[in-house]
């Protein structure tokens, strides 16, 4: 990845951000906190890594992605609109009656959404039968699928994990945002799923640990995860819930609420000061 | 009536799955473990690449059956009645019912007749929490020719669909030949004015017998097997209720949320008609051998007569 590229993605997940915070004003409800944690993610997964086109959303060999922390939806439908799968305009529609941004995604109703999730610890599942797929039929797509760090909580989590090793799933890629937060508080306080990576291990996966704020990081786990073979790759990133609004960085409160008109003007503020400074260097 | 040939309808999953196999590449197994009592194992042997068991985890199955789906293959996914219908109910509704994912279903071990292994198998919920997912067919087959006919409809059938089988063997009384199956309609048996007996599953052959005794009294029923509880046969019930007067609904499941349940709100609705639920009584299974307990919880040729004769 060229210092531009990276530089151009970086702006890129600015945008994401501002679309998010859009989104979830818009709705006067959502969930901004791991949106915003994984927003450098979801646009290095649409920018970047995956095998996608806006025009052909249904194309049968394309890379598919499962948000199994489906209630971050703001976060990948901000990635959708700025990748040209629909207009940027139509975030504000969010949660409102009659839009196609329903609260947690709709497969049937988004134009580039694979899978209709939220209820979490199922969505895994479902990629590993999409990446299982892609071996049955032959075909080369790859499947990624983000995890909330509270969501591997969910014993389903490992169900799948058994699943998709047994059954030599390298073409599946597991991410799990570890913004360390969940409804509650400290995941370590509500019922402590660490040591992460130890346990991904243990389920035969090979796995990475990275800065999820890191595009380098990234990439450099992206093509880790390519070439690892006759395994799946968790990727564990330490991320910052609420990463790029100061007011919402690390707070469990900012996990399902909606800024106010004065937050609003605040966080779209500073994220616009962040793409300037990004812009002028 | 003479001795008939008995096979249980989960056998005749298996096979059906088998010959369905040979011609549809796309069609995939999955199981939670039970492959021989679910007889996916006659699948597994004839196309053991097209057979993932997905071990003691039916909630990851059934959403692994989603994503299958989602990228084109037509999964069945198998285990007993109690663990698709009630274990993953979740995943079912969210993963395959929500998305209306074409992913089939096929529960054995439906009903009390699962016998000896008792309550905590013994599944009478199924049509209920089946029937109230959005978008879910449900069918209940009553013997081998139907239910091998309704797993090849399920496969053509675009959409999720729930097939309840049997554990144990049941009699054969369609004849193949002849016989012609279609989701969501209902098959009149026996024709008469007096009561109309809708049936499903193992409790057709039972309304059957039963029509027969009631004819020897004098009274004519019209034997109607309802092999698809969703969407149900409307104009069929309708017009039996219309001309009948009276209804009686059978089945091997709680008279909460199952056939007749269906019925009666269909009814209400559209034909008010007094309706008699047979069923399990609101209440748990226990162990014993199926022919006993069938016969214990009131689920008999019998029963439905004694139901009939003392309706004044």
């Amino acid at each position: 990845m060229t210092e531009t590229e990276k530089m151009g993605l970086m702006q890129t997940a600015c945008k994401v951000r501002t679309g998010i915070i859009e989104a979830v004003h818009a709705a006067k409800s959502g969930h901004p906190g791991g949106s915003l944690s994984a927003a450098d993610m979801f646009t290095y997964l649409y920018f970047k890594e995956m095998n996608v086109d806006p025009e052909n959303p249904k194309d049968p060999d394309r890379d598919r992605f499962v948000l199994s922390k489906g209630h971050t939806a703001p976060g990948l439908y901000s990635a959708l609109a700025h990748r040209g799968f629909f207009p940027v305009e139509e975030l504000k529609t969010l949660r409102h009656i009659g839009s196609r941004l329903q609260g947690h995604p709709n497969m049937n109703e988004t134009p580039g959404v694979d899978m209709s999730t939220g209820s979490l610890g199922q969505g895994v599942s479902a990629a590993a039968g999409m990446a299982l797929a892609a071996k049955k039929q032959g075909k080369n797509f790859r499947v990624y699928t983000l995890l909330g760090d509270g969501e591997i909580e969910e014993g389903q989590v490992w169900e799948a994990m058994m699943f998709a090793h047994h059954y030599g799933l390298d073409n599946l890629c597991v991410i799990v945002d570890n913004n360390d937060l969940q409804i509650d508080g400290r995941i370590g306080d509500v019922v402590d799923p660490y040591p992460i990576p130890e346990k991904f291990k243990a389920f035969g996966l090979h796995v990475v640990e990275i800065d999820g704020h890191d595009f380098d990081q990234i990439a450099a786990a992206m093509e880790e995860a390519r070439s690892t073979k006759d395994v799946p790759t968790a990727i564990i990133m330490k991320t910052v819930k609420g990463k790029g609004v100061s007011y919402m960085e690390d707070q469990a409160g900012w996990h399902g609420k909606a800024p106010n008109d004065e937050q609003y003007e605040l966080a779209m503020e500073e994220l616009g000061k962040q793409l300037a400074e990004l812009e002028v260097k | 009536m003479s001795e008939v040939k008995k096979i249980a309808t989960r056998e005749s999953y298996g096979n059906a799955l088998a010959a369905l196999g040979q011609d549809h590449e796309d069609l995939v197994v999955l199981d939670a473990d039970l492959a021989g009592a679910t007889k996916t194992s006659t699948f597994k042997k004839a196309f053991p690449d097209r057979f993932f068991d997905c071990g003691i985890a039916e909630g990851n199955m059934m959403a692994v059956a989603a994503g299958l789906a989602a990228a084109g293959m037509v999964p069945f996914a198998s285990t007993f009645a109690m663990f698709a219908a009630g274990r993953a109910f979740e995943q079912v509704r969210n993963s395959i019912g929500y998305p209306h994912l074409n992913v089939k279903i096929g529960a054995t071990h439906g009903g009390i007749s699962v016998g000896e292994d008792g309550a905590s198998h013994q599944c009478c919920e199924d049509f209920a929490l089946m029937r109230s997912i959005p978008g879910m067919t449900v069918m209940c087959p009553a013997d081998d020719v139907e239910a091998r006919a309704a797993v090849k409809a399920a496969y053509e059938f675009e959409g999720p669909v729930y097939l309840r089988f049997g554990r144990s063997a049941t009699p054969v009384f369609h004849d193949e030949d002849s016989f012609e199956f279609k989701i969501g309609k209902g098959e009149v048996l026996q024709d008469g004015n007096d009561v109309a007996i809708i049936a499903t599953g193992l409790m057709t052959y039972e309304a059957i017998k039963a029509g027969e005794m009631l004819r020897e009294k004098g009274i004519n029923a019209r034997v109607i097997n309802m092999c698809t509880i969703k969407p149900l046969d409307e104009d069929l019930i309708l017009k039996a209720a219309a001309e009948c007067g009276k209804v009686v609904t059978c089945e091997e499941h709680s008279i909460i949320g199952g056939l007749g349940e269906a019925v009666s709100a269909l009814l209400s609705e559209k034909c008010p008609t007094p309706v008699r639920r047979i069923g399990v009584n609101d209440e748990f299974g226990h162990s014993g051998p199926a022919a006993d307990l069938l016969k214990q919880f009131g689920l008999c040729a019998e029963n439905i007569v004694d139901c009939v004769c003392s309706w004044k």
